[in-house]
């Protein structure tokens, strides 16, 4: 059987590189074309090392790119938005990992991105990609958005609470994220400078970012839920583990909260609870899924206070990027959701 | 198949378990000691508890 063929579209960032690396070592699909402005001729390992001797694939212009059967873009917010009708004529099916079309109102790219969007009518062609929620609608989907690396580990971790009806518009979700370095990218400035980053434990957004719009977006139902997000930067490369604060109505009691995160996961092949008894990994923790596209879920409830605090750890790069972006694109092709993506992650790391 | 006593998850569970013997619940980690054989009871096997440095 051939190949689906596959190009990428800004794939000299971190996310670029982890989608290269992914699509690389999946069966179903041949990687044909990756491009990159400002490193047009060079060999896509004198970027990304670890892919030497993985492909001898070169660079190419956004210009240069050809038709393809699958088109991942994953560029800087801004430029899908503005460039679609090019893209589309390359590609009838688009996976887009910019925020450029993850929100539905296009008054909340004003609210949170500072600026109107450039083609309002075209956000509802777009599924929000994240498979565990949108699965039904990206089997049938052409036009996917990926979705922010914060708000998938928010959403992922307070989803079967959401779908359950457990969180209240009136109660206040507060949400904690703490986050590796690479969620910034690979522009280097003073803030990222060694001297300055290393052992930094940075609030880079405790109010205002960006991806509380898709967490209030996906979370509520016909009511809109109080969302409040704030995030610090720690000393890691890769991983995310968000800290979520909630009060569930009605109150449950602790192991019919655990029943339901069994119930709401047990079919996902890449959600697992972790709430362990003993050992050093009790609860989800990002340090032990660098590369993987596994996303670990796991609570605990305060009996004093009713509070439940939820957590939800994932790499940044996969499961909160690339790896989500080629699990959607496995929906989109009617293929095994795992399809190269069964890399558990290191131990000891 | 029992259930955990402390996570309630199910727990598969082998015919000949002899009272005293300690299984663990997969989900939770939780170390379970049988009680009874017949009806099967298990219960939370004393465990030490670790300082996490509070």
């Amino acid at each position: 059987m051939s190949r689906l063929t596959v190009a990428v579209a800004g794939g000299s960032g971190y996310i670029g590189g982890e989608l290269v690396r992914l699509l690389l070592q999946h069966p179903a699909v041949e990687l044909t074309q990756v491009t990159s402005e400002s490193n047009r001729g060079k060999f896509l390992h004198q970027v990304h090392p670890n892919l030497r001797r993985q492909t001898r694939l070169k660079f190419v212009r956004m210009d240069e790119l050809q038709d393809c059967d699958i088109l991942f873009l994953a560029l800087p917010h801004g430029m899908t938005q503005s460039r679609l009708e090019a893209l589309q004529a390359l590609s009838e099916r688009i996976i887009d990992l910019s925020s450029d079309f993850r929100l539905r109102d296009p008054l909340l790219y004003k609210t949170w991105y500072g600026h109107d969007h450039v083609c309002p009518e075209r956000l509802s062609s777009f599924v929000y990609g994240i498979p565990e929620l949108h699965r039904d609608a990206l089997a049938f989907a052409t036009h996917v958005s990926g979705a922010g690396c914060l708000a998938t580990a928010t959403l992922l971790g307070l989803y079967p609470l959401a779908r359950a009806g457990l969180l209240a518009p009136e109660a206040p979700i507060v949400v904690e994220a703490k986050v590796g370095s690479s969620a910034s990218g690979n522009k280097p400035s003073l803030a990222s400078h060694h001297p300055e980053r290393h052992g930094a434990v940075r609030s880079f957004k405790p109010t205002g970012h960006r991806h509380t719009a898709e967490v209030i977006q996906e979370l509520s139902g016909n009511t809109s839920l109080s969302v409040h997000f704030s995030a610090t930067a720690i000393e890691m490369v890769r991983g995310v583990l968000t800290t979520s604060h909630v009060f569930l109505d009605p109150p449950l009691r602790e192991n019919d909260i655990r029943s339901l995160y069994r119930e709401a996961y047990k079919d996902e092949p890449f959600m697992r609870l972790v709430k362990e008894k003993q050992g050093a990994y009790r609860y989800p923790e990002p340090k032990i899924l660098s590369g993987s596209n596994f996303c670990d879920v796991g609570f605990e409830s305060d009996p004093h206070s009713g509070r439940v605090v939820v957590l939800c750890a994932l790499d940044n790069l996969v499961k909160g990027g690339a790896g989500n972006g080629v699990q959607a694109m496995n929906c989109m092709l009617g293929l095994d959701e795992t399809t190269g993506l069964t890399f558990p992650g290191l131990h000891p790391v | 198949m029992t259930s955990c006593p402390e996570c309630e998850a199910d727990v598969p569970v082998d015919n000949d378990l002899e009272t005293g013997e300690i299984i663990l619940c997969e989900e939770c980690g939780a170390e379970l000691e049988v009680i009874s054989e017949d009806p099967l009871k298990l219960a939370l096997a004393p465990d030490e508890e670790e300082d996490w440095g509070e």
